[in-house]
């Protein structure tokens, strides 16, 4: 079993016009920044997107945004994308926010085979528009559903050639529930090793939801927000 | 009232962290709540919970400390603290929803008289996103907004219904401004303690809630 590919490229090849696409990371901390690139590269067109955030202006999945690539996107905060506001209020991407968590839940439930779930995140809100409410000892919840996608883009730290896959600090976010609710996981990793290198207990997202593995050609790892304290 | 807006902030979140227990786990919100982790109370030990997975939140790094991969949910770079936990946003919402975080304070564009709160967008205007604060004031299991009382144009943000989207509903439990200390209770919304200088005639002008006035109203302390 061998699921590594050469180069970011190569693992985004098939990426069609019109995919889902699920996008890791939490502003741009544990995003795929290669895979990204890579796909801004190839120009695709029509794509409905899946992530928290959209990235900056100028960076990461802004760059997909501002080339034109994204026809719809369903996220819980774009504050730090001033373009996507404006292509949302007019009209020309349509965006979906919703809360962080049950963002987080349907991606998790979309991979776990569960249909749909029922939070108390939203009741009464714009949220739970044309969705069905149910009262659970005497408190009401809304009813939401799993979200799955054509492809999941993920970052990790260190990945094996079997997918297995450890994540770092708080660029986990996302990543672990995104490479199970996919039809075609792609990961991207920093260190690629052999199985056997990881560590079994510490492995975060096991080999069986990865299909393509490549290390990332290049870490800018850029930061949002650099903020520091004085000794 | 002749406070700077950082006079103002800096008067609300001292207020707001007298509200820490020792042993809470606390979620601070975006912007002006996270300041009150400057505050905590001498002998009070709290974790601080940040939404894209991590419990034990520590002070800003020094200059080449910072880490790409290490930040707040207001992509702030932070440090670990000893305790320092990491999981997924599934994991962290699962905290979230269950119950488990004892306090969330946050911002608000508005609040009303029932405890609504509207914190995430102006229609036609600005789209932000709710984020977390959706999950969070469903469930935390106390709720402290912490806004300036009025907005930049002076206008009051305590209203008898909010306009905006809301956020939550009936989620409020204490609002903390810089002029006073207020709380959601069934009968409205109550003034239990006034900011220094303040007077409950200023207070009243720049509500526009139908304001109750509790029977023990004080300037708080600090």
């Amino acid at each position: 079993m061998n699921k590594v590919v050469a180069s970011s490229m190569e693992a985004v090849a098939d990426i069609a016009p019109g995919s889902t696409l699920m996008i890791g990371g939490f502003g741009l901390c544990g995003i795929p920044e290669n895979l990204v690139a890579a796909l801004v590269t190839r120009r695709v067109t029509g794509l409905h997107t899946i992530a928290n955030n959209m990235g900056v202006d100028g960076y990461g999945m802004g760059l997909m945004l501002e080339a034109g690539m994204v026809d719809s996107h369903i996220g819980s905060y774009v504050g730090e994308n001033k373009l996507l506001e404006q292509m949302a209020i007019a009209g020309k991407v349509t965006v979906t926010l919703i809360p962080q968590g049950t963002l987080a839940e349907r991606i998790r439930a979309g991979g776990a085979g569960i249909p749909a779930f029922y939070t108390p995140a939203g009741v009464g809100t714009l949220v739970a528009e044309a969705k069905e409410t149910r009262e659970f000892e005497g408190k009401t919840y809304l009813m939401e559903r799993w979200l799955k996608a054509d492809f999941a883009l993920i970052k990790a730290w260190r990945g094996d050639r079997q997918g297995n896959l450890v994540y770092r600090k708080t660029a986990r976010n996302f990543n672990p529930m995104m490479a199970t609710a996919a039809r075609i996981t792609i990961a991207e990793v920093e260190e690629l090793v052999e199985p056997g290198e990881l560590a079994p207990d510490a492995i975060m997202t096991p080999g069986i939801y990865v299909k393509r593995i490549v290390k990332g050609e290049k870490y800018e790892r850029r930061i949002e927000r650099r903020t520091l304290r004085s000794v | 009232m002749g406070l700077k807006d950082a006079e103002k902030r800096e008067l609300i979140v001292r207020r707001a962290a007298q509200e820490l227990r020792d042993g809470y786990y606390v979620n601070l919100g975006i912007g002006m709540p996270t300041l009150v982790a400057n505050y905590v109370p001498a002998g009070v030990q709290v974790i601080l919970q940040s939404e894209n997975g991590m419990l034990g939140v520590g002070p800003f790094p020094l200059a080449g400390e910072e880490d790409a991969d290490l930040i707040n949910a207001g992509k702030e770079t932070v440090t670990e603290v000893p305790g320092t936990a990491y999981f997924s946003s599934a994991d962290s919402f699962g905290m979230i929803r269950g119950g488990h975080i004892d306090l969330s304070i946050l911002g608000a564009m508005e609040v009303d008289e029932e405890g609504n709160l509207a914190n995430w967008m102006v229609p036609g205007k600005v789209v932000k996103g709710m984020g977390g604060a959706m999950d969070l004031v469903a469930a935390a299991r106390r709720v402290i907004v912490a806004m300036e009382h009025t907005t930049k144009r002076g206008e009051p943000k305590l209203l008898p219904r909010c306009t905006l989207p809301l956020t939550g509903l009936k989620v409020v439990d204490t609002v903390i401004t810089e002029m006073g200390f207020f709380r959601i209770t069934p009968q409205g919304l109550v003034l239990e303690e006034l900011a220094p200088g303040i007077s409950i005639e200023q207070v009243r002008q720049a509500t526009a809630a139908n304001l109750k006035v509790s029977e023990d109203v004080k300037t708080w302390q600090i």
